[in-house]
Parts: C-alpha cells; structure tokens; sequence
C-alpha cells in the first residue's frame, strides 16, 4: 500500500471530529472562567491601590483555584469538555504546574516533582520573557527611558 | 455589563485557540506559548492595556494576558529603576502568581493522593 493510500485509509476510518461542538464548548468553558476572573478582579480592585496590583492579586487567585480543582480532579474534568478553554485561561496554566508535581511526585521531590513541575509552564514563562524583554529594551532605547 | 464584556472576549480567544488545535497539529503547549508572547508583544508596544480596560478579566485572565503583564512590569520598572526593570520587572506582576503556583502545586502534590 502507498502511504498516500494509507493517509486515505485513515481519514476515512478516522471518527468525525465535531469542530464546532468543540469551539463552542471552547467559548463557553473559556468565557465562564473568564466571568469568574472579572468576579474577582472587581473585588479586588476594590482593595488594591494600583490597576497592576489588582491584575497580580486576580492572576494569583485564578492559579490558586486552578491548582485546588486540579488538586480535586475538578479541572481535569473541565478540561475534558473545554479543551482549550481550560487551557488557555491562567487557571489552566496552573492546571499543568499542579498536574504535573502531582504527576512527577513519585519520581522524587528534587529530580520528579521540583525538577518537573514547569514541563508545560517553563516554555511559557521563557518565551514570555524573551519576547517581552525585546519588546521592552527597543521601546525604551527608542523612546529614551535609559 | 463588565461580565458580559468578560465572558464574550476570554472565551473568544479561547474559541480561537480551540480552532488553531482542530485546524493545525499544534499542541496545547505551543498555543500557550504562541498566546503568551502575542500577549508580551501587544503589551510591550502598549496595544494590550487598552484592550485590558474595556475587556477586563476577559483580556487579563488568558494567558495573553500573562505574557503582557511581564512586559508592562518591565515598562513599569524600567521607569522607576532605569536598565534594572528590564530583568526584574518580568515578575513585578506575575510574580505573585508564579510564587503562588508553586506553593500551592507542591501542597496539592504532597497533600493529594497519587491516582491512577
């Protein structure tokens, strides 16, 4: 058999993939926790001084009850329906940091669940800052901030 | 009303994360990171923060909205601090967070019991 053939086995045996069930669900899950941020983040910016200390103060909220449902097996479950809406939202960044020392635990707590625990977060946090960091040195050279 | 703003733009760009996994073989973790940086990038150049006051929670609480806390931390800070801001001010926002997850995912790990 050709592997074109093949490819042509498989898409046809493959079951079909419901995109826009999975979208919607995408929206709604993303959306709720979304609503549930802003729930917060209008608490606490009634407490904080600052707009940056309110959005630290909610983000760590968010990761605090991502990381309790992940902990409860709540958030997988969440998953299973939202996908990227659970994944995308700062809980679902959680989600991977609690998973995954949960997971890596029984490899031990320096090489397993210290060495592990930012699998999925570690790249976020790098590219995050990469990117960030350029963006911020070319605005602050061209706009003189130094 | 700011929870119907919230609710309509965090889950559309998690729809449009969804549609990037169905349409593409790229993982969650690449469209977490690719979400991230687009977020560092806008909100370097100060793009995200206008979109975080008519959004809210449903620009902040993606993880775009991570990536531009890392930036105007570093804006913010390079302000106060002069060439320092740049590396410290990554966690002048997200620090928070970041300490927080993982305090609270080792306490998770230990105090949970390991299924499966």
């Amino acid at each position: 058999m050709k592997p074109q053939e093949y490819q042509a086995l498989v898409k046809e045996n493959q079951p079909p993939r419901a995109i826009g069930k999975n979208v919607f669900l995408a929206f709604l899950v993303g959306g709720a926790i979304s609503a549930v941020g802003q729930l917060v983040l209008e608490f606490v910016s009634g407490v904080e001084r600052t707009t940056d200390e309110a959005a630290a103060v909610t983000l760590a909220i968010m990761i605090l009850l991502g990381s309790v449902l992940t902990g409860l097996g709540v958030y997988d479950k969440i998953a299973e329906k939202g996908g990227a809406g659970a994944a995308v939202p700062i809980t679902g960044f959680s989600n991977t940091v609690t998973a995954a020392a949960m997971e890596f635990r029984r490899e031990g707590f320096i090489l397993g669940m210290g060495a592990k625990m930012f699998v999925i977060a570690g790249p976020v946090l790098v590219y995050g800052i990469l990117s960030g960091f350029t963006v911020a040195l070319i605005k602050a050279v061209v706009l003189g901030y130094f | 009303m700011s929870y119907v703003i919230a609710f309509l733009t965090g889950g559309l760009i998690c729809a449009a994360a969804q549609l990037v996994l169905e349409y593409t073989q790229l993982t969650p973790a690449h469209v977490l990171v690719g979400l991230t940086v687009i977020g560092a990038l806008l909100g370097g150049l100060g793009i995200y923060e206008p979109f975080l006051k008519f959004a809210g929670a449903g620009a902040l609480v993606p993880v775009s909205g991570f990536g531009s806390s890392i930036a105007r931390g570093m804006l913010s800070e390079i302000k106060r601090l002069g060439w320092e801001g740049l590396f410290t001010g990554a966690f002048e926002i997200t620090g928070l967070g970041l300490a927080a997850a993982v305090v609270f995912g080792s306490l998770m790990a230990i105090v949970s019991k390991p299924r499966d």
